[in-house]
């Protein structure tokens, strides 16, 4: 079969998250002729992170479809893609770029069911590589995840590592509402072993329990959830005991398992890359409050990027939440 | 045919595509011809008094508080009827908000179009089986939808494969202020570098609500696609045999493999923007009074009368079937109940979500808790 490679079947492979993604995109388009990639620089580049590497070469440039270089002209052709009946997989090269095509978004494809009163249906989904940490100049680094969650109609996912990743994204492009796919920029080299025979741990739209803890429930997404996962760790040998939540799926919310966990440990720290002001901890904090209200042993903090623009590289380590001012955030809610 | 950028200006205006002038006199076209007889022009006749009709009523139900807002077609009548009847049932139809002829010839009951003006849907009508899809009121925005959707059908293999009942083709409505749109310029863009078998039909009705068409270009607009790499032709938008035949032609040169091409239907908005909308403040009376004068359908009835190719009864006919339409849009549009509040949640997800049913099973429990009030 043309373009399977080592890691198509059969034996558990390493990959990095860039390759489970790719290796997710192409059983997703060996299953369904329908299922299309397209953006910028995705077809003989195989993307600027190489995530849709080989796919061009085996699948044509019909399916994969290197478009000019236009945001909305590639949101907008990709919703008449999907009244025809395809599922359109696009790329959004990075983060900051997606702003030219929100519109096609946010009044186009977000409301196409809804206004057709069920009738049409635009299957396309979004990948965005987002957040920072990778050392890059501005509009290459941000988290703008509240900014699609806040919009009826999208669903809106990030991953955190290959497994999942290579998972998820299939499971957005069989999904027929409108994803949005967040990738975590600076976790796409990072490897796991993958065991495609195994099939997908979890449902798509669950959150995952990735360390069980009593004291403090961490909540996360995308890169932090690594940061949570190395700050639990160091918080073990200070006898704390965080329970680290990768929430997978942010619109919609996986909110019983938040609550289950919250309900147990009565305090709740929510960690992302995005500013403070009306990011996703905000909807988090107000839906513990309103539902674990006599659980709570501390007010549920955040730990967040600044309400600024995202900094020049040289200080966005000062920036981006880290393992102290996690830690921090954990004191803070263990001492209230 | 042979389809170039200019269709060759001649002393030095603009070139338009004209077969039945004003005064409704028959004239040709070297690249352009009409091909139906004149069974057909008695139809195109009717079609656009009913359509005419569909809009007064539906202005008059606007100005007695039963719709919201009526985007008026008036004056471009032609434009819409001409582009409408060129389609075949396999090519998909995308419209602005003021489309209300082309949706007629693709047989929406203009009923579904008054319930979207009167606030119980965004749009009733089933897109899949008219092959005309929902109005889209973001300027422009269709216009990628319509390229992406004839993209679709490329891969589909749908173009070029010689039979007239298979191979498709998109149109796409704009306006002259939507051209200004980056939507616009991008589908241009994507339509040429993939060839894709879409027809970009410009309504120039002169105005974008008050800004007169010297605000979005210094050039024809129809010149706009050389540019692109695709020809553009402007037509007379009054003149529905022009719109007509220029649409055929361009659908079929999309159809054929081709490529895209722009038609620049020259024509007038003789009413306002929408019934909230106040021309007075911005044009003068004296250019309505022009353009009256071009009236899409006094022309035809003209030709239609001149010629002898019908009599009083005919256009009695027509009348008394555009009374009957009135009066079932009025009755339809007063009888139209209002949706069920709970049909908020209806529709937002193909799958909703837990977050989602738990809203409406709250709010369905704040409404019941008022029943036996008062």
């Amino acid at each position: 079969m043309p373009g399977r490679d080592d890691a198509g079947q059969g034996a558990p492979v390493t990959v990095t998250m860039a390759k489970a993604i790719n290796m997710g995109l192409r059983a997703a388009m060996e299953a369904d002729p329908k299922v299309l990639v397209m953006g910028e620089d995705v077809g003989k580049l195989g993307g600027v992170f190489r995530v849709t590497d080989g796919l061009q070469k085996d699948f044509g440039e019909d399916r994969v479809i290197d478009t000019p270089l236009a945001e909305s002209g590639i949101l907008g052709t990709a919703i008449g893609l999907a009244l025809r009946g395809y599922r359109p997989v696009c790329e959004i090269q990075f983060d900051g770029f997606v702003f030219p095509g929100y519109d096609q978004i946010i009044s186009q494809l977000a409301k196409m069911h809804f206004r057709s009163l069920g009738k049409l249906r635009v299957p396309v989904v979004v990948r965005i590589p987002f957040g920072g940490g990778i050392g890059a100049v501005e509009h290459h680094s941000e988290s703008p995840e509240s900014l699609f969650v806040h919009v009826a109609g999208l669903k809106v996912l990030a991953c955190s590592n290959p497994v999942d990743a290579y998972w998820m994204i299939q499971q957005a492009i069989s999904t027929d509402d409108p994803v949005i796919f967040f990738e975590p920029k600076r976790r796409y080299w990072e490897k796991a072993v993958l065991d495609v025979a195994a099939g997908p741990l979890t449902p798509l739209h669950a959150a995952q329990v990735l360390r069980s803890g009593d004291d403090v429930t961490l909540l996360c997404w995308g890169p932090m959830v690594k940061t949570c996962l190395q700050a639990a760790e160091v918080a073990a040998g200070e006898d704390r005991s965080l329970e680290v939540i990768d929430l997978r799926t942010l619109s919609p919310l996986d909110l019983p398992v938040i609550f289950q966990s919250v309900r147990r440990t009565g305090r709740a720290v929510v960690v992302h890359e995005s500013p403070l002001t009306v990011g996703m901890g905000a909807e988090i904090a107000a839906r513990i409050t309103e539902e674990c209200f006599y659980s709570l042993e501390s007010p549920v903090l955040r730990v967040t990027g600044f309400d600024t623009p995202y900094p020049p590289s040289k200080i966005e380590e000062d920036y981006l939440p880290d393992l102290d001012r996690v830690l921090d955030a954990v004191d803070r809610a263990l001492a209230w | 045919m042979s389809v170039t950028a200019s269709f060759g200006g001649r002393e030095g205006r603009p070139p338009l595509v004209q077969l039945l002038t004003p005064e409704g006199e028959r004239v040709e076209h070297p690249d352009f011809a009409f091909d139906l007889d004149d069974e057909a022009i008695k139809g195109f006749y009717r079609d656009l008094v009913l359509t005419r009709r569909v809009d007064f009523e539906a202005t008059a139900l606007q100005r007695q508080g039963e719709l919201g807002i009526w985007a008026s077609l008036l004056g471009q009548e032609a434009a819409q009827i001409g582009s409408g009847r060129a389609l075949s049932a396999q090519d998909y139809a995308f419209p602005t908000y003021r489309e209300h002829g082309v949706a007629w010839c693709r047989g929406v009951d203009p009923l579904q179009l008054i319930g979207l003006f009167r606030g119980v849907d965004q749009g009733g009508w089933d897109p899949r089986e008219s092959n005309f899809h929902l109005y889209t009121i973001v300027i422009g925005a269709q216009t990628l939808h319509a390229t992406g959707y004839a993209m679709g059908i490329q891969r589909d293999g749908l173009v070029g494969t010689g039979d007239p009942r298979r191979d498709a083709a998109t149109i796409v409505y704009f306006g002259d202020g939507a051209t200004s749109q980056g939507d616009v310029n991008e589908s241009f863009v994507f339509a040429s570098v993939y060839n894709a078998p879409v027809v970009f039909f410009c309504q120039n009705n002169q105005w974008a609500i008050s800004e007169p068409i010297e605000r979005q270009s210094r050039i024809p607009l129809y010149q706009r696609a050389l540019g692109f790499g695709f020809p553009g032709v402007r037509v007379d938008g009054n003149d529905v045999l022009a719109c007509y035949a220029v649409t055929k032609a361009a659908l079929q040169r999309a159809r054929e493999g081709s490529g895209p091409m722009l038609v620049e239907a020259f024509t007038y908005r003789m009413g306002a923007h929408t019934t909230s909308d106040d021309p007075t403040r911005y044009r003068l009376s004296e250019e309505l009074e022009h353009w009256k004068l071009k009236d899409p359908i006094e022309r035809v009835k003209a030709y239609l009368s001149r010629n002898g190719i019908v009599d009083a009864g005919f256009y009695a006919g027509v009348e008394a079937e555009a009374d009957e339409l009135a009066a079932r849009l009025r009755a339809g549009c007063l009888s139209m109940p209002d949706p069920d509040p709970l049909s908020i949640f209806d529709h937002v997800y193909v799958e909703t979500t837990p977050q989602l049913r738990q809203q409406r099973e709250d709010f369905a429990g704040y409404l019941a808790s008022f029943e036996g009030a008062h």
